[in-house]
């Protein structure tokens, strides 16, 4: 596959640049956006090059909030989404890390029949089991907590699986060994199968980070509190005004803060994710 | 330090399949037992019961006069070095060795004499700071055998330690390994398909086939006088050959060539075994005519591969000897084995 020809080497940098381009175009709009006066989008025309109003927009966004769009400061939005962008990637490593070692290495009746049953959640994703769901948090009492912002989103099959997977390459002489030297399951779990996970637990936390962090359809059903506002429902609440003009740079500066912290966990936990897709350390 | 008594200790698996059975072997304090047989023998298993890795469906296993059935192998008071190392990769040498004692609560101060002795033992000092991938195949491999020694158990089992190393280091280790036992005296039971590491480690060999015991006895013995054509097939390399043969009269004849040799045998088909290395190329024009199909050249030996009548023979001749255009084999009659040629078990001649 490595040839080395020109047209060919043109073509693929051609290729990878439209699709950056594709990518980040829409992040470019919103960028300048926010670095523009409300008054410059009346025309319906968008600027493409910076205005001059980056820091008092970011300002405003940042230390007054925008009070007319009923939407609480941002600060709040993006601490309630930090809460919850955590709670559910660190409850659903927690939770399938231990179903996979229950599945992996212990012998019970309907051990498979436990699997197919966590695997077949796969198909139901939380829109499809999103009424049921919510009628059963109601009767619960978790609507507008933190709770029940998270709880309901953590069970997961896909990090169950991949758990399960990583688990059965690990050789079998290693538990034997552990056995032969005095350690029992939980020691064995503690001392030897959680730091051979490491890789795997750092780029499952960066994926399911950022799923946790775009959660939308859920927050806008279980949060009627703007105590409890995320930040990405809080940017379509801001867009949403009657009878006047969204205020476009405010709504864009939000939605490029709210895309910082995915960005910052994937930078900082690249290394660990690429290795804990790419690699198994054995 | 301890005797292991093996009693009629068998192995079903689910769906009775039977893959050890009524295998009875009394092993003595400070003992080097080798388990040999081909793969699928039930050697391993063995091995794995006497561990504790394995259930036992019948019969006991005890370990210092303790029936140790129910007991997990980590109460057992035994260690084991399995084939592919099994060390814990994300450990350090020195966290490796240390992990057992650790878990059973050893003070710190006796974890770091004990590793440090085990480290001076095994020539393991300058990595006690490495994790095992930075580490050779042989390095490895100590650092398993490392594992073992520094709990000081009553038992050491080797599950083919040598079997992921190449050829030469494959010797070196196996005269560290026979070394190291003698030193500490430690009981310890052995599995390889090897016939070369089972007959120059063992105290006594046992050869397996089949989940049964072929023979138990030391390695020489064995070799003098396997008890089975599977035995005499299996110890010694090139594997002795078995010519099928008829005895009239006391008169042996192989095919239709009267042989010339004598033995206090019924009259009837018998199994002869004949060493490659006993069998002598004949001067005389008398002996078995032999047919050479290929040489191999070992420098020490050259082995004559080749057929008498039907029957296919190996011999082994002296490389500087010149062969003859024709050749007759001659061998001395006591060194002649014989088995039933029924059940293949050994038949003593009557003294002629």
């Amino acid at each position: 596959m490595v040839e080395h020809r020109p047209f060919l080497k043109l073509f693929a940098h051609l290729v990878l640049i439209l699709g950056v381009v594709i990518v980040a175009f829409p992040v470019y709009v919103a960028f300048i956006a926010s670095t523009h006066k409300t008054t410059d989008f009346i025309t319906g025309v968008m600027p493409v090059l910076p205005g001059s109003d980056f820091f008092s927009t970011y300002k405003t966004v940042i230390f007054n909030g925008v009070a007319s769009s009923g939407a609480p400061p941002i600060g709040l939005m993006l601490g309630n989404s930090l809460i919850m962008a955590l709670a559910i990637s660190l409850g659903k490593i927690a939770i399938s890390i231990l179903s996979a070692y229950a599945i992996v290495y212990f012998r019970f009746p309907f051990r498979q029949l436990a699997f197919w049953i966590i695997f077949v959640t796969l198909m139901l994703p939380v829109e499809v089991r999103i009424v049921p769901t919510f009628k059963v948090v109601a009767d619960l009492g978790m609507l507008n907590s933190y709770a029940g912002l998270s709880i309901p989103l953590i069970a997961s099959a896909t990090a169950t699986f991949l758990f399960r997977q990583f688990f059965l390459t690990v050789p079998d002489e290693l538990l034997e060994a552990a056995r032969v030297d005095g350690a029992g399951p939980l020691k064995f779990f503690k001392d030897i199968l959680l730091p051979l996970s490491r890789t795997n637990i750092a780029a499952l936390f960066v994926i399911l980070f950022i799923y946790g962090w775009n959660q939308y359809l859920w927050p806008l059903i279980v949060t009627t509190d703007s105590a409890h506002y995320t930040i990405v429902m809080g940017i379509k609440r801001m867009s949403d005004v009657t009878d006047a003009e969204p205020q476009w740079n405010l709504v864009m500066a939000v939605a490029i803060l709210a895309m910082l912290p995915p960005v910052l966990v994937v930078i900082f936990m690249q290394r660990l994710f690429v290795k804990g897709l790419v690699e198994t350390e054995k | 330090m301890a005797a292991i008594d093996i009693k009629g200790v068998g192995k079903t698996y689910v769906g009775n399949v039977n893959a050890v059975s009524d295998i009875s072997i009394a092993i003595a304090d400070g003992e080097f037992i080798v388990l040999v047989g081909p793969s699928g023998c039930g050697k391993s298993t063995l091995l794995r019961m006497v561990a504790g890795l394995e259930t036992i469906t019948d019969g006991t296993v005890s370990i210092d006069g303790r029936v140790v059935n129910q007991i997990e192998p980590a109460e057992r008071d035994i260690a084991m070095v399995f084939q592919n190392y099994a060390l814990y990769p994300h450990m350090s040498v020195y966290d490796n060795l240390a992990y057992g004692l650790k878990n059973r609560g050893t003070p710190k101060a006796e974890i770091d004499a004990r590793v440090a002795e085990a480290a001076r033992m095994l020539e393991l000092q300058p990595y006690l700071e490495r994790k095992p991938r930075a580490l050779s195949g042989g390095q490895r491999q100590r650092v398993a055998m490392g594992r073992a020694i520094v709990r000081k158990p009553a038992a050491f089992l080797f599950d083919e330690p040598l079997s992921n190393l190449d050829a030469k280091l494959r010797v070196t280790m196996r005269g560290e390994i026979k070394q190291l036992q003698k030193r500490l005296g430690t009981t310890s039971i052995y599995v390889t398909h090897d016939q070369l590491e089972a007959m120059t480690l063992a105290d006594r060999l046992v050869v397996l086939n089949g989940g049964r015991i072929e023979q138990i006895g030391a390695p020489l013995e064995v070799y003098h006088r396997p008890a089975s054509t599977f035995v005499a097939s299996f110890i010694g390399s090139p594997a002795m050959n078995l010519v099928k043969a008829s005895v009239t009269g006391g008169e042996i004849s192989v095919g239709d060539v009267e042989t010339g040799l004598r033995a206090g045998l019924p009259n009837g088909l018998v199994i002869v075994g004949l060493r490659a290395e006993d069998l002598r190329l004949s001067d005389s024009g008398a002996g078995l005519p032999f047919n050479v199909a290929f040489v191999e050249d070992l420098g020490a030996q050259r082995l004559l591969h080749g057929y008498c009548g039907e029957q296919s023979v190996v011999v082994a001749v002296s490389p500087d000897l010149p062969l003859p255009e024709e050749i007759r084999l001659t061998i001395a009659s006591d060194r002649l084995h014989f088995f039933a040629a029924d059940t293949g078990k050994r038949i003593e001649p009557a003294s002629v």
